[in-house]
């Protein structure tokens, strides 16, 4: 594993189960300040769960989780939620606050956290709101607002109290190409603009790949691969191959683990 | 974030539920704001309290004038003893008046019934600690169906 | 095999119950256990009073009216044949003070605004709301669950009293409007038979305990549902079957404590 100094989350040796289902069985991976890294892999192999454990909402079994040099499972509560204010999580169905209308859903956590006026809050989060194109929005409740604009919301939400990384949970899902580009576009800018530290979640290979730093592939509980997207799309790693060319049979079976299909179809004529 | 409207209503909310407060207390309980000890206690001595109970009412023809505050045993005599809570209100009663257990209706609650007795310039008023000594006890049903066939069947 | 297999049935389910409770205990201490924050936690509360109570009372009055109207009805016919109309009064009052009052108000209560409760929570996790309030450093327990318990706690007595008063109302209507009982004897009786402690505080006592029952479990719930639409529909007739029962066993040990001996 590569250690890095830059790096601002640094998970080392890490394992996770739910109940007697392992999820990871041993995983090391660091990701560099001001950098957008991608963690891919097929759909249920826990990458959210790779997220919760970052933002200290579940609890590896074993190994740490290094948040520019803290261990966010060793914290208190109040630890954690010093070390949360400087996250911002993007999650899959935006997770607007359903009661309000977009700017006050924006400006809810300056309202909770920094303590300003109102007058300077309303500024910020006009500013944020232009940032994703949605100031025009601002009063429209988050159901009045289609898929992709409502996590465009909540990205505006999510850099409202400007923190130093932000955890996307597959930003692309369920996204028309046009959202998708300008998703794709607002998370590089984001990045490049702020100097943020990005964390993607995803199984869009193609986004994915266009717009990270680096990339992790995670297969079988563990990381089957990881580098630049040049250098992965040059490997010859069968999973991977199979992964990024979105090959229906391969190392990941097209079948369900299933006895013997002419011995399973004859059994049932006694 | 919150709307004047909602306040409004909550506020009106709240105000009606102290109403229905107020109203059960007030107009459903009688609740009457008294000042200082408002209640006097008289003794009785019964042979039998039937279904008298604790809070039982002391009428004066049907009039509540107080309630049962307490029943116990007397240790020597082995009979019920009542203590009854008076109202301050109504303490014009002669120590000749009678108390007896009474019934509600056909098969109501029993309460008991205060029927003032005779004035006289050397009979004084019931205070506070007096006793009232001609009492009735309840009827009992079993028993006057006991005498009654017992007074048939010596006839024959 | 089945006998040991029933044992270890039993004794799973009671872990769980045990569990359950302990889980539920401390998702409320978390929720309660601080120092009040008047100022934002004011306009939270209001909000909350206003979903939970003032949405609730449209229901509770006009029930309240019905239910004290036909037990007039009902208690007039019996109380006739014996000659002691006069004590439809009383009959009414204490009936709903001492039971229906409290005990309907709380199966309505988790009807409308228990189930309306686990619901919403129920979105908010399955829409990851709560995490992401998680994750903004802000306590949902605080946020989110605290007003809901104090809006419900609040409310349910206040509903209770309102629900008995104007069932009185509708058995006066009853009695003396209709059935023509004198005035003077309904109230003059039902007043020397109703006492404040023993009938008026007990009533707030008992709605005050369900109100707590009622809200615990809708928002246990709701916190704890399987965030997707079935297990919030399976949340939500928990909910209302788990606090109606819970209702009804409560009211019977509370009425063995206040009125058994």
């Amino acid at each position: 594993m590569t250690q890095n100094h830059n790096s601002l989350v640094e998970i080392q040796n890490m394992a996770f189960s739910r109940g007697s289902h392992v999820i990871y069985e041993d995983i090391s991976l660091s990701i560099p300040k001001g950098k957008v890294t991608a963690i891919m892999g097929p759909s249920g192999i826990g990458k959210t769960t790779l997220l919760k454990l970052i933002g200290g909402q579940l609890t590896p079994s074993k190994g740490k989780v290094l948040f520019d040099g803290i261990d966010v499972h060793q914290c208190s509560r109040n630890q954690l939620f010093v070390l949360r204010k400087r996250m911002s999580m993007l999650f899959q169905s935006g997770a607007l606050f359903t009661d309000m209308n977009v700017f006050d859903n924006v400006a809810f956590a300056l309202r909770e956290h920094s303590g300003l006026p109102e007058a300077i809050i309303r500024r910020i989060v006009l500013m944020k709101l232009e940032a994703v194109g949605l100031r025009g929005a601002a009063p429209l409740m988050p159901t009045e607002l289609s898929g992709g604009m409502q996590r465009r919301a909540a990205l505006a939400r999510a850099i409202a109290l400007e923190p130093e990384i932000i955890l996307y949970d597959e930003p692309f899902a369920g996204q028309d190409p046009i959202s998708m580009g300008v998703l794709v576009k607002l998370i590089r800018e984001l990045s490049d603009a702020l100097n943020l530290t990005s964390v993607v979640v995803s199984h869009d290979v193609q986004e994915v790949l266009g717009i990270a730093d680096y990339v992790y592939v995670l297969a079988d509980k563990r990381i089957i691969a990881h580098g630049t997207p040049e250098e992965l799309r040059l490997a010859d790693n069968p999973q991977l191959t199979q992964f990024i060319g979105g090959k229906p049979d391969g190392p990941v079976p097209f079948h369900y683990p299933a006895p013997d299909y002419k011995k399973e179809l004859l059994s049932g004529l006694d | 974030m919150l709307t004047r409207k909602i306040e409004v209503l909550v506020g009106l909310f709240l105000l009606s539920g102290l109403a229905a407060f107020l109203i059960l207390v007030f107009n459903v309980a009688n609740v009457e704001v008294k000042t200082g000890d408002s209640s006097y206690s008289l003794h009785a001595k019964f042979s039998n309290i039937g279904g008298l109970k604790v809070r039982s009412p002391v009428k004066v023809g049907g009039v509540v004038v107080g309630r049962v505050s307490a029943i116990n045993l007397d240790p020597e005599r082995l009979v019920p003893i009542v203590t009854l809570s008076m109202d301050k209100r109504y303490q014009y009663f002669p120590e000749t008046s009678t108390l007896s257990i009474l019934t509600s209706g056909l098969l109501g609650e029993q309460f008991l019934g205060l029927a003032p007795g005779f004035m006289d310039d050397d009979v004084e008023m019931l205070a506070d600690g007096d006793s009232i000594d001609d009492t009735h006890s309840a009827l009992v049903l079993e028993e006057l169906i006991g005498q009654f066939l017992y007074s048939a069947g010596s006839k024959d | 095999m089945g006998l040991i297999n029933q044992i270890a049935k039993l004794g799973r389910g009671a872990i769980d119950l045990v569990v359950g409770l302990g889980s539920a205990g401390m998702m409320l201490w978390g929720a309660i256990a601080h120092r009040p924050r008047v100022r934002k936690g004011t306009p939270l509360l209001i909000k909350q009073l206003y979903v939970i109570g003032v949405q609730s009372m449209v229901i509770i009055l006009v029930s309240g009216l019905f239910i004290g109207m036909v037990l007039a009805l009902q208690g007039y016919n019996i109380l006739v044949g014996f000659g002691t109309e006069e004590s439809l009064g009383p009959m009414v009052a204490l009936s709903l003070l001492r039971e229906l009052g409290p005990v309907i108000t709380a199966l309505l209560f988790a009807g409308r605004a228990g189930s309306a409760l686990t619901a919403e929570l129920g979105l908010m996790k399955s829409t990851e709301q709560l995490s992401s309030l998680e994750m903004m450093a802000i306590d949902p327990l605080r946020q989110i669950i605290a007003p809901r318990f104090w809006a419900g706690v609040i409310s349910l007595p206040l509903l209770a009293l309102m629900f008995t008063a104007i069932g009185i109302y509708g058995g006066h209507i009853v009695g003396v409007e209709w059935k023509g009982i004198d005035s003077g004897a309904f109230w003059s009786i039902l007043q020397s038979s109703v006492e404040w402690r023993q009938d008026i505080v007990n009533c707030i006592i008992k709605s005050a305990l369900f109100a707590v029952v009622v809200t615990w479990i809708a928002l246990y719930r709701g916190y704890n549902v399987v965030p997707n639409p079935e297990g919030i529909s399976r949340a939500t007739t928990q909910t209302v079957v788990q606090s109606s029962l819970a209702v009804l066993a409560l009211d019977f040990l509370l009425t063995a404590m206040m009125f058994g001996s």
